[in-house]
């Protein structure tokens, strides 16, 4: 046997198989170790594009708004996404709030414009932008490191830490990012190693 | 709509090692053996990584080490009226679960708990069973590691909560909280055990078996 484009690797276990066309609505699993290899939706790459920009568009209402408002009889203080990650920003504890800004903003920012980098151009038929690989491959890289989802339930358990010292009230930013929590996740759904490398592929021999 | 095996030809279990090729972990083609870049991605291709279980046991050690002032030392300190009080993550558990928040009392003492102790132990436990032949079903060691690496980045919840409660609880006389240094050593061992999880070579757990089932079928 010898190496050829329709010869697939499972990347956990390293099972061979032969793949044909994906039918439509099928999710092909390695025989060995069930990881989902490959997704047969056409309209999968449209789909991860549209999805990924609008998770974007939400991210930039996120930063900035208020996020959550803390209220304590004449006290107010309100918090954005961007202040949260600054809490640590004096002295020792500086590196830590990198890493959370990292994490929470940075990191899934990445992801989201390397994917619709790499991909958006395939979405209306064009040739990939220079590029697109490294952006594929970063966008994999990031993915384990981007926590905006563990955030959100940060936040739920603030909010009970806090219930007893004043009133709390969610600001656009909180409704914001749940929504993008929701839409990445949906987004990830869409996306399979095989089928989008395969898509590009085809694109840049174009 | 599932279907295993549908709508693939199935070479049995036919390894890319078995036949003299290297699978793309990134983009999942194939290439003749030996070949270092992949033509499609351009990701580094390996057969098996031969560091990896160095590399497991390295990054474990430190979150290990780092896990360790996570728990002696306090977490968030905060300052009402004048009084100081610390508490430690075990701490800030007991302090939930008197208000009567059980609920989440339980998601911490689970994310903060129950996820890194287990974690390192089942990626020791992983790392030396596949060192020599076992006779443990493949399926169940991927269960477990799948589980441990999607399990680790929850952990970070605790190091959350703290900078959203600090960066909210700001009322100068009243109250403040600030973080304590345990902040900081606990999301350090959460990065150094993920980076432990992912330094494992999932395709080492079928590597051993395939001798057994060889000797086995003899």
């Amino acid at each position: 046997m010898t190496p050829s484009d329709n010869i697939l690797c499972c990347p956990v276990c390293d099972a061979l198989h032969e793949v044909g066309e994906v039918p439509d609505g099928i999710r092909l699993r390695c025989i060995r170790c069930h990881t989902v290899l490959a997704v047969g939706q056409p309209e999968a790459i449209i789909r991860i594009v549209v999805l990924a920009t609008t998770a974007l568009i939400l991210m930039s209402i996120v930063v900035f708004y208020p996020f959550l408002e803390l209220r304590n009889g004449v006290f107010t203080s309100r918090a954005s996404v961007f202040q949260t990650v600054m809490s640590f920003s004096e002295g020792v504890m500086a590196p830590l709030s990198i890493a959370v800004a990292f994490f929470v903003i940075i990191l899934p920012v990445a992801r989201l414009s390397a994917i619709v980098w790499a991909l958006g151009p395939l979405s209306f038929d064009r040739p990939p932008l220079p590029g697109a690989k490294t952006m594929l491959r970063l966008a994999e890289t990031v993915k384990p490191w981007a926590m905006a989802e563990i955030f959100m339930v940060g936040v739920a358990v603030a909010l009970v830490k806090l219930a007893d010292l004043a009133t709390l009230s969610m600001g656009p930013a909180f409704w914001s990012f749940a929504a993008i929590v929701f839409i990445t996740a949906l987004q990830d759904t869409q996306m399979s190693k095989y089928s989008v490398w395969t898509a590009l592929d085809m694109a840049s021999k174009r | 709509m599932d279907g295993s095996g549908h709508g693939i030809e199935t070479l049995a279990a036919l390894t890319a090692r078995d036949a003299g090729m290297v699978g793309c972990r990134q983009c999942t083609r194939v290439w003749p053996i030996g070949t270092e870049v992949c033509g499609l991605c351009g990701s580094s291709l390996e057969s098996r990584d031969r560091t990896s279980l160095q590399r497991v046991f390295a990054w474990w050690l430190v979150g290990l080490l780092f896990y360790i002032p996570a728990n002696l030392y306090p977490m968030l300190i905060t300052r009402t009226m004048g009084r100081e009080s610390d508490a430690t993550i075990v701490g800030g558990v007991i302090e939930l679960a008197q208000y009567g928040a059980w609920g989440v009392a339980f998601i911490v003492f689970f994310a903060s708990v129950v996820i890194p102790v287990g974690k390192f132990i089942a990626i020791a436990y992983l790392a030396m069973v596949v060192r020599r032949p076992h006779g443990h079903k493949p399926r169940n060691l991927l269960h477990l590691f799948e589980l441990v690496e999607w399990i680790g980045r929850w952990s970070m919840i605790d190091v959350f909560v703290v900078a959203i409660l600090v960066a909210l609880v700001q009322f100068n006389l009243i109250a403040t909280i600030n973080p304590g240094i345990a902040a900081v050593s606990f999301a350090l061992s959460v990065v150094f055990t993920m980076l432990s999880a992912m330094s494992f070579d999932s395709r080492r757990i079928w590597d051993e078996i395939e001798i057994i089932s060889e000797e086995s079928s003899k």
